[in-house]
């Protein structure tokens, strides 16, 4: 999962740095080239893709543990098992994307650190809470579906890795989608109880998963480099005019109603939304989200209660290297 | 909101599938409880395979049973319906995951066995226990490699990893007798050849455990006193409360459809 709220490029700095290779690099890309670890690429393209990658995969590693929370709980064996193998899946994609962004130069290590420092961000649709199963059947439908939108386009970054990592993602998450719009069909084919269940889901996550796709564009300022560099193929606005046009006709045919009485249809079909409340988004970014705290807790103590895990692995690997030298010598 | 439990003719072989079946889920469901809490990312994968793995055992487990019972229980009636005192399952697996080095050692202790128990009972004279174990054997033999491998980094990692792994060892030692306790109803059915006897199969059990100890510099313990009491729904006051977790939907809201 993946916002792009996220992405802040670095200024432009071509001007310190070889304006022919520059040059050559905007060519390559112009000519849709996919760039690739060990090319020449600028400072900035660099610095900006790391924290793109970086923020990609921690929002899958902290996008655990909404979802984890109903593991212990869901409602059937087939539920418990898909609900796992879709969490692992999770995780997959975050070892997968740390991996993309150690091609550019740092290391797993340093990047989880600045996680659970506070440094980096992660997606802030996960920092909203899973109180019923319906929720999980709501992420699954319209949290991966906004993910997909963003993402899709991603299989197409200039980034090689990056954009390698995304086209295995977007197969996953498009399977997760599909799994959360089953669980939200049985709810809401089921008793009142179920209905009123998936339609509180909708109402709690409607609005969080609309700011998921970033800032008004007429406010975004640092898409123009991402954009150039082919890093970004859509503006915020209009991911998230996709993804409302294509999620109100199934949220018609699940009999659920979208918390915005204002949307209207336009002339052209589009769905036309009621403005989004910034406010909140900028308060959950800030750090004052309803789950913010739980999970940057819930990280830092797996963390730190592994470290004598990861010490005695890395001790033993040592020891073992030292007796095959030893007997190498022999 | 109270919901009846449901009531399970135990003939021996419904008794039978319900044991290894209730092994599989608690065991899994214990692992499960890992899944975004793990010491490195490449353990929440491994742990949550494994539970998966379980999982499924599990549920073919109790289809099975209860198409041996023939009556109307199925495979999430069997698992969300009975309470603590009609759960099967070996005491072992519903130990608390404590650290790391406990969840290892426990799923060492059951690995080792299961995958032992499940490669003899490819010879079942029943074709669908016998299908089950086979894929549960290919299964386990992966879960133990994986368990063994952390045994012996645990034990010959740092001091303090030395430390924990042989704590866990030495805590959970006295529930593994129950894995090669047989009653009268299970005995019937290894002399008709449909399952295997588990007791056969504890030399070669100890003998993967000393290898892997040994290279792990642990110990196993002398002392041979088992607790026993899961196979007859005597569990630990663990079980309770997994089982209130694990059922609270289903006990919530009766007869729905998830």
């Amino acid at each position: 999962m993946y916002t792009q709220a996220l992405n802040t490029a670095e200024t432009d700095d071509r001007g310190l740095e070889d304006a022919g290779k520059a040059a050559q690099f905007q060519a390559r890309i112009d000519a849709e080239e996919r760039i690739e670890p060990n090319d020449w690429m600028p400072a900035a393209y660099r610095k900006t893709l790391t924290r793109q990658i970086s923020q990609h995969a921690h929002s899958e590693i902290v996008g655990m543990l909404p979802e984890g929370n109903w593991i212990t709980r869901a409602p059937t064996l087939r539920r418990k098992a898909a609900l796992l193998a879709k969490v692992q899946d999770e995780c997959g994609h975050g070892l997968y994307l740390y991996a993309a962004a150690e091609t550019l130069g740092s290391s797993r290590e340093e990047l989880v650190d600045a996680m659970l420092a506070g440094k980096a961000k992660y997606s802030s649709i996960f920092n909203y809470p899973t109180l019923t199963w319906a929720d999980i059947g709501t992420i699954g439908w319209l949290v991966d579906g906004a993910a997909i939108m963003n993402q899709i386009p991603l299989c197409r970054c200039s980034y090689g890795p990056y954009a390698r990592a995304m086209i295995r993602v977007c197969k996953e998450e498009s399977f997760h989608q599909r799994q959360g719009y089953e669980i939200m069909v049985t709810l809401c084919r089921g008793s009142d109880e179920q209905k009123a269940m998936a339609q509180d889901a909708l109402n709690r996550w409607w609005w969080p998963v609309l700011m998921m796709f970033g800032p008004p564009d007429s406010t975004s300022q640092h898409s123009d480099t991402s954009t150039k560099w082919k890093i970004k193929r859509f503006s915020n606005d209009e991911l998230r005019q996709k993804f409302v046009d294509a999620t109100v006709p199934q949220a018609q045919y699940l009999g659920l109603s979208i918390p915005d009485p204002g949307m209207i249809q336009d002339a052209d079909g589009h769905w036309r939304y009621s403005e989004i409340d910034w406010t909140e988004f900028k308060q959950v970014l800030a750090g004052n989200g309803p789950c913010n705290r739980d999970r940057m807790a819930a990280r830092r103590k797996a963390h730190e209660e592994g470290a004598w895990v990861r010490e005695a692995a890395a001790a033993y690997a040592a020891k073992r290297a030292q007796r095959q030298t030893a007997q190498a010598a022999e | 909101m109270a919901v009846a439990n449901i009531q399970v003719s135990e003939t021996p072989l419904v008794l039978y599938a319900l044991r290894r079946a209730d092994d599989a889920l608690i065991l899994g469901h214990r692992l499960s409880e890992w899944c975004g809490h793990a010491p490195m990312l490449e353990e929440d994968m491994a742990l949550s395979n494994i539970a998966l793995d379980l999982i499924g055992q599990a549920r073919e487990l109790y289809t099975f049973a209860a198409q041996a019972e023939g009556k109307d229980n199925d495979e999430d009636k069997l698992a969300y319906l009975r309470d603590v005192r009609q759960y099967r399952n070996l005491l072992l697996v519903e130990q608390p995951n404590g650290d790391f080095a406990q969840t290892l050692v426990r799923q060492f202790f059951y690995s080792a066995f299961a995958d032992l128990y499940w490669r003899a009972m490819m010879n079942s004279r029943d074709a669908t226990l016998a299908a089950i174990a086979a894929k549960s054997e290919k299964e386990s033999a992966y879960h133990l490699r994986h368990a063994s491998e952390w045994i012996i980094r645990l034990g010959d990692g740092t001091d303090e990893s030395h430390v924990r792994a042989q704590a866990a060892i030495d805590r959970l030692w006295a529930f593994t007798g129950e894995m090669f306790a047989v009653d009268d109803g299970e005995r019937a059915l290894i002399h008709a050849g449909i399952v295997v006897d588990p007791g056969a199969l504890r030399g070669r059990w100890l003998t993967t455990l000393s290898d892997i100890t040994r290279e792990a510099t642990l110990t196993l313990p002398q002392n041979d006193w088992m607790q026993q009491g899961g196979r007859s729904g005597r569990h630990s006051e663990h079980l309770g409360h997994l089982l209130s977790e694990l059922q609270s939907m289903q006990r919530t809201f009766p007869g729905l459809t998830w």
